[in-house]
């Protein structure tokens, strides 16, 4: 495990406990890590759910396996997903800088608006000088930077038209300042940085949420396994540190970390993340496994075959990172705006100037009035019509479980016209339901019920479901048989559930899951796949918008016949390899569809790069997490809806405001070319028309989005009666 | 006049410190875990660890 050297023979190291949520963990973890033999120190961070240990001495002491005895299995840190705090950090400091001396600079205008004169005017102005400087340096190199990196590559951006105007704001007051002139800009220059850098703190703040909130639930794929050396003993280690060959033990409830071929022990195995099989698969020595596969009835020892790099896993990052471009040729809507409008206001102020100087011909006054069109015309509510209003709609996104991981998202979900969901996983939960609960002896369902509760196979999870209402009747000692079923003793009888061939061997006929007496079948189980909830109506209700919808799945062609059938749904692929998928997805993008892909598991994360706008269940696998644009915690899939109903609101709404600050342009624009414009004037316009925008996008948050009237009379999401 | 030239350094300067306060908060990390503050506040001190 990676430790880092503070010197003096002080290490730390991080790991990541997904486990803790409250202040009893905190106090659990950090008092069991302290109580370790040279544990100087131990302290959890809830928000990102991490704790960082000290300790003195070269041997490391036994934390990981601490963290387990007390109930919260670490998983090794990736530092892949470290250093996103800097930025925020620069964001913010940004933020209380200009901030400051935006206030300040407030203060001192106001007392040069209300009529300071004379050597006062300048003193004011001479200081306002002085304090804007360390903002406009500090805080401004944010947008310097970005215009910078722009321009160098010939593109615009909406950093470009601010980085000028700020600039030549400052050069031109510095000017009138030295001149004892009366009109200074100081105050527009600073508070038009202050407004524009609150705006893009809020953006990143959420996107931050959003990504760590996603890390956090880090716990599908292992970071670390349970290695057996040569010598008999155990070691924990990263993933990452698996060779070829190495003997892992994989427990009850674990993913297999690495591809890996059995060498002892018997088990089911759930594959639904890796292949889209929503049944269970028995697993004897010799069979191959790939990374990723979730060990159930039996504890195993297996070999690995390939290091993680070489994995099922890897593959599938391979195959994603291909698939990329879903979203590569996508253009954000401020992106768009802004490369039309820059090059407009520049040739405004351009022309003003010329326009002034045939006029009159005096210098001085044709620069001020042509710096005063760039002050006025400064992108303020611009820059922050869009990223605020994405800001709002994460946050409600946020409140319904839902996590936006970035702004564009909402804006390319909007035009979605096919959506293609996974079936294992995503239309349904995973897992089984028992279909003829009904036609079972009740004292039969109950035994077997009281048997399947010594099981975590599905199956059994579907008979104790349906068996619950029932009183269940005692048994003795029961015992699970892994890769075949459970057995247990009533009275005189031998009474087992699972596998026909192992539980009835004297009932030739029976086939599937059967409960038998003495060897003899007595009932037999039939199941098929538990719909996620709102499932339906999420399919009802897209198809009745116009979209199509399309299901694909990696699992059996009966299964997928079956589940389409009770969605409705009329389009569907079974068998589908990863590749398959994205070549699915790709035909209907070449068809010039527009893709929305719903999928959870490692082999829909390829299909969800390629897709234009992807979502993913909060239970997916992490590389599907990572992949997908949202995701989403809650088991309803009316995710999918609500998030569409979103984005289409919060894209009227940017449209609004976009036209808002467009409009605010036609009525200042004019006045400062005709020379009109005051410092305060400016200050009042731009202001109002920040606060205007910021107004119209808190609208978001009022209504709820089944009682919104929607103007388009497209979309009605109805809310669920709490 | 005469006034502004202690009540403007005074003001600049009590703004300064307010700014001086925030920057060190940040940095001695008391944003970093809103939510652990949050949980913390319901913890008992631990003599032993004192």
């Amino acid at each position: 495990m990676a430790a880092r050297e503070l010197g003096d023979g002080a290490f730390q190291a991080e790991l990541s406990i997904p486990a803790a949520h409250c202040a009893a963990c905190i106090r659990t973890v950090e008092r069991a890590l302290a109580e370790l033999p040279n544990v100087t120190g131990a302290r959890v961070n809830l928000s990102t759910r991490r704790v960082s240990v000290r300790w003195r001495g070269e041997v490391m002491p036994p934390i990981p396996s601490t963290l387990v005895a007390i109930g919260y299995p670490p998983h090794v840190f990736d530092a892949a997903f470290e250093g996103s705090d800097q930025t925020l950090a620069e964001l913010i400091r940004a933020v209380a800088v200009s901030g400051f001396a935006a206030a300040n600079i407030m203060l001192l205008s106001v007392s040069v608006w209300s009529g300071a004169e004379g050597s006062t005017r300048d003193l004011f102005h001479w200081l306002s000088a002085l304090i804007a400087i360390p903002a406009l340096i500090f805080a401004g190199r944010i947008y310097y930077r970005s215009a910078w990196s722009a321009l160098r590559r010939f593109r615009m951006n909406m950093d470009v038209p601010i980085a000028i105007g700020i600039t030549l704001a400052y050069a031109l007051s510095l000017h009138e300042v030295v001149t004892h002139g009366q009109h200074a800009y100081f105050d527009a220059s600073v508070t038009l940085l202050f407004f524009l850098l609150i705006g893009r703190t809020l953006d990143h703040m959420m996107r931050d949420r959003a990504r760590s909130a996603v890390i956090g639930l880090a716990r599908m794929q292992p970071r670390g396994a349970l290695l057996l050396e040569e010598d008999g003993t155990r070691e924990y280690r990263p993933v990452s540190e698996i060779r070829a060959g190495d003997r892992i033990l994989v427990a009850v409830g674990e993913r297999l970390p690495v591809d890996s071929i059995v060498e002892d022990g018997r088990s089911d195995i759930d594959a639904a993340i890796t292949s889209g099989e929503s049944v269970a698969q028995p697993v004897a020595p010799g069979d191959e496994l790939r990374g990723g596969v979730l060990n159930l009835t039996g504890p195993l020892t297996v070999r690995a075959l390939r290091p993680a790099s070489g994995s099922f896993l890897a593959e599938m990052t391979r195959l994603m990172e291909a698939a990329e471009g879903g979203r590569a040729g996508y253009r954000r809507i401020a992106e768009r705006v802004s490369t039309l409008y820059a090059p407009v206001v520049h040739l405004t102020a351009l022309l003003t100037f010329i326009g002034w100087m045939l006029v009159d011909g005096n210098w001085h006054q044709a620069i001020t009035i042509g710096i005063a069109v760039l002050i006025i015309t400064c992108p303020c509510a611009l820059g922050l019509a869009v990223p605020i209003v994405q800001v709002v709609a994460a946050r409600r996104l946020f409140e319904a479980g839902i996590m936006m991981k970035d702004g564009s998202a909402l804006e390319r979900l909007v035009d979605v016209d096919t959506v293609a969901f996974d079936k294992t996983g995503t239309l349904t939960m995973g897992s089984l339901r028992l279909t003829n609960a009904d036609r079972v002896a009740p004292d039969h369902l109950a035994i077997a019920g009281a048997l399947a509760a010594h099981s975590r196979h599905p199956a059994s999870a579907a008979i104790t479901a349906a068996a619950s209402r029932n009183a269940a009747a005692p048994l003795v000692a029961p015992a699970e048989i892994p890769g075949c079923g459970v057995e247990g003793r009533r009275g005189g009888d031998v009474w087992r559930l699972g596998r026909a061939a192992w539980a009835a061997p004297e009932s030739a006929s029976a086939q599937g899951t059967v409960l038998s007496r003495n060897g003899v079948a007595v009932a037999e189980f039939a199941f098929d796949d538990l719909l996620r909830p709102g499932a339906e109506e999420a399919v009802r209700q897209l198809r009745a918008e116009g979209l199509e919808v399309e299901m694909l799945s990696g699992d059996q062609p009966a299964r997928c016949a079956e589940v389409a059938g009770r969605l409705g749904i009329e389009t569907y692929a079974a068998g589908l390899l990863p590749a398959e998928k994205v070549a699915r997805v790709k035909e209907l993008a070449g068809e010039g569809r527009k893709v929305l892909m719903v999928g959870d598991g490692l082999n829909d994360a390829p299909a969800l790069a390629a897709a234009q706008v992807s979502m993913a269940p909060g239970s997916a696998a992490d590389i599907g997490r990572y992949a997908a644009d949202l995701v989403f915690l809650g088991k309803e899939l009316d995710s999918v809806t609500l998030s569409r109903t979103m984005a289409r609101r919060a894209d009227r709404l940017i449209r609004q405001n976009i036209g808002i600050a467009i409009a605010y342009n036609f009525i200042a624009v004019p006045i400062a070319i005709l020379g009109y414009v005051t410092p305060l004037i400016a200050a009042i316009a731009m202001s109002v028309s920040s606060l205007i925008v910021i107004g119209n996008a808190l609208r978001l948050l009022r209504s709820g989005p089944g009682r919104a009237p929607d103007a388009t009379g497209a979309t009605a999401y109805e809310e669920q009666p709490a | 006049m005469s006034g502004l030239v202690y009540l403007l350094p005074a003001a600049l300067f009590l703004g300064g410190l307010g700014l001086i306060g925030f920057v060190w908060a940040l940095r001695s990390g008391q944003y970093e875990d809103l939510d652990g503050a949050a949980e913390r506040v319901l913890l008992d001190e631990d003599p032993d660890r004192s």
